[in-house]
């Protein structure tokens, strides 16, 4: 049987569309874009008309605006450390306890440097509060970061809003919008926001290309520094065949952008709605109304994720969790944590998460396997018992109570 | 991700003993459901014998969890009490082929449950004092709790330091930041906001390296490392292991452990403590190495 890939949010399928794109640069057109002979003008060509089509994807007034990087952590760092670097009269990052780690672990490396960092509460449903965000805005911060679709519910924030607000109070915005870019329409031209990272890997170009927007006008630092390339914003030899790839990735994915949010969606839906129809103790995170269109997370009760996805794989379906056991460390995933998912629940997060590639038959297969899982390791599990009840602090004399907690 | 062995991967496919166990008269719980680990551990023990007659149990976690599970009830079934006490982590992850190092804590958890399922049968109270921390180290597969209580008890303030009494750190040197951000913390605790240093050369050196000649002859220092591994081995014993010594090169002390320890995810650990004991007992920092570490000329 075919694998069936819901895995869509930690990486894409390069489109074999992009694969050709891509190849004549590691053989005929292998020249420097910096160098003046026919070898590096070629390629200088095929950059430039990369970099008008992520412009166009993104709406981004001028294609100056497009910095290529190596990846989506790049592009948060560049933006994050260009920020505290170009004012060093404010000292202070206002952000989110549920953005990626290129972000978090990042700021948290700041505040041992005195930097001061704001971190935004979410709801049980993983929405933000703009009337705190609001409060918090003042001359000392220098750049607010808040995540466009969060990679583990797909729960948007309000980022033009939150973009508009910053912009009144003079203070710069960046959005890592790694996992929106094309899923949902983006137009910054006609937003304040200042800065934007994204990934070519999630959107089925390679992995190891990536962009930082960077608003006409934005003070800005690099963090590269070196030769000329990305009009010394950036410096490296550019990483051709990447952003050739990224760039013919970025037109195919503006051509399909009705489709993830038709065709897409109405898979997500259809599994999302097949599964909780047949599984008890089991229901979606994050903010089910606002969110992207190709990704589903659900919460098994009382077992554990990595589990889950051993059975899956088994079946040859490919998904992800926020279990603590699936991440290496001791705590489930942090976005859980702070959305205040209970414990028993957040270690059986399970991420299913789609791309145009996926099929009908795909997902009725998905929903066919997915009970018959859950149940196995139900009756594995001490916190669940017989009758299909859990075993929680209700089922007092026969309470399941660890020794240690 | 980590690999797992064909054989933890199928006794998680096909655990033996799962599911509740009627007639248990020894139950243990262990595990914490913050980090993602529970286990339930019923035994029938035959009350004349003292033999476990069935051993059943019930798991949330992950695959090395389960399959940990599934493992300790087939070794333990047919044992008696005693016997079954016997069982260490090692042998519950030699059964497996292996565990991943960050998995290891599955096999700690199996037999806690099976400590606190015998108390349990006997009528006593099972109490853990085992503690659990992040794993630092992924080389040598040392914990924030390990590399703390030994930074507190030799009063250690740098990175190599702590490589020298725990081995954390000596490997990918990745977590380097994560121990110093250790001795930072730790510093900020003790009285005098740190300002107490041990002697920069030799850490453990204040005392014990007084009575001792300034300069050890080769055969001195031989027979003290001698003591040394005679002292520790009736511990590795108890676990079905031993230590020998192969070789001394200036300050790299080279042995083998035998039966259990070898090869396992404590070596690290069990050298460590090994190590302590010789800079204790020579009055110097040696390194203790497994022997497959000596450089081949
Ligand atoms: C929201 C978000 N930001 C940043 C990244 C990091 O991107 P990259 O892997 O290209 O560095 C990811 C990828 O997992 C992501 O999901």
């Amino acid at each position: 049987m075919e694998p069936i890939y819901l895995d869509n949010n930690a990486t894409t399928r390069v489109d074999p569309v992009v694969v050709a794109a891509m190849l004549p640069f590691f053989t005929e057109h292998f020249g420097n874009p910096s160098s003046i002979h026919a070898f590096g003008a070629q390629v200088g060509k095929a950059l430039k008309s990369a970099r008008a089509q992520v412009q166009s994807l993104l709406g981004a007034e001028h294609d100056s605006e497009i910095i290529f990087t190596s990846c989506g952590t790049e592009s948060d760092s560049t933006a994050i450390l260009s920020a505290l670097k170009a004012q060093p009269e404010r000292n202070t990052v206002i952000t989110t306890a549920v953005e990626h780690p290129a972000i978090l672990t990042l700021c948290e490396w700041l505040e041992k440097d005195g930097y001061v960092v704001k971190k935004l509460a979410v709801d049980k449903k993983g929405r933000i509060d703009l009337d705190e965000y609001k409060s918090l805005l003042n001359d000392n911060v220098a750049l607010v970061s808040a995540m466009w679709a969060n990679n583990e519910t797909g729960t948007i924030f309000p980022v033009e809003t939150m973009a508009e607000m910053a912009h009144a109070k003079g203070i710069l915005f960046h959005t890592d919008a790694v996992q929106a870019v094309g899923k949902i329409g983006i137009d910054l031209k006609n937003t304040k926001i200042d800065m934007l990272s994204l990934s070519g890997h999630k959107l089925h170009a390679p992995k190891g290309i990536g962009v930082l927007y960077l608003r006409r006008g934005v003070r800005f630092r690099p963090l590269l520094r070196g030769g000329h390339q990305e009009r010394g914003r950036r410096a490296g030899t550019e990483n051709a065949a990447g952003i050739v790839a990224l760039g013919r990735a970025c037109e195919l994915a503006q051509a399909h952008i009705a489709e993830e949010n038709t065709t897409v969606k109405r898979l997500r839906d259809k599994l999302e709605a097949g599964i909780l129809a047949q599984v008890s103790h089991a229901f979606p995170t994050g903010d089910t109304a606002n969110r992207l269109p190709n990704t589903s997370n659900i919460a098994f009760e009382y077992i554990e994720g990595e589990a889950i996805l051993l059975m899956l794989n088994k079946m040859g379906i490919a998904a992800s969790s926020g279990s603590a056991c699936t991440s290496g460390s001791l705590e489930p995933s942090h976005v859980m944590r702070a959305m205040g998912i209970p414990y028993t629940a957040a270690h059986g997060t399970t991420r299913f998460s789609l791309s145009r590639y996926n099929t009908e038959e795909e997902i009725e297969r998905v929903i066919a396997a997915v009970p018959a899982i859950i149940a196995q390791l139900r009756k594995l599990s001490p916190y669940w018992t017989d009758n299909g009840n859990c075993g929680g602090p209700a089922a007092a004399k026969d309470s399941f109570a660890p020794a240690y907690a | 991700m980590w690999e797992y062995s064909d054989k933890v991967r199928e006794h998680f496919f096909n655990p033996r003993n799962a599911g509740p166990l009627e007639e248990a008269n020894g139950i243990g719980d262990v595990g914490s459901i913050k980090c993602g680990d529970a286990l339930r551990l019923m035994l029938k023990v035959n009350p004349d014998t003292e033999v476990i007659e069935e051993a059943h149990f019930q798991t949330f976690g992950c695959g090395s969890a389960i399959a940990s599970s599934s493992a300790l009830t087939e070794i333990i079934k047919g044992m008696t009490v005693d016997a079954a006490l016997g069982v260490s982590n090692q042998d519950i992850a030699d059964y497996l082929d292996g565990l991943p190092p960050e998995k290891m804590h599955c096999s700690v958890m199996g037999r806690e449950a099976l400590q606190a399922a015998v108390a349990n049968y006997r009528g006593e109270v099972w109490k853990d004092d085992h503690e659990e921390g992040a794993l630092i180290c992924k080389c040598f597969a040392v914990d924030a709790v390990m590399i703390e209580d030994v930074v507190k008890a030799n009063n250690l303030n740098t990175v190599e330091e702590v490589t020298f009494y725990t081995k954390a750190g000596g490997g990918c040197a990745a977590c380097h930041e994560g121990i110093e951000e250790i001795l930072a913390r730790v510093k900020g605790e003790r009285p005098g906001g740190g300002e107490t240093s041990p002697p920069p050369v030799c850490p453990a050196a204040p005392e014990t390296a007084k009575p001792k000649p300034s300069k050890l002859t080769s055969v001195q220092r031989i027979k003290i490392i001698e003591e040394v591994l005679e002292s520790v081995r009736p511990m590795l014993r108890r676990d079905h292991g031993d230590v020998d010594l192969v070789e001394v090169q200036g300050k790299k002390i080279f042995v083998t452990l035998k039966g259990a320890c070898s090869g396992c995810m404590m070596e690290a650990a069990t050298l460590g403590g090994v190590q302590q004991k010789m800079i204790e007992a020579l009055g110097e920092l040696v390194q203790v190495l497994p022997a497959s570490l000596m450089p081949v000329e």
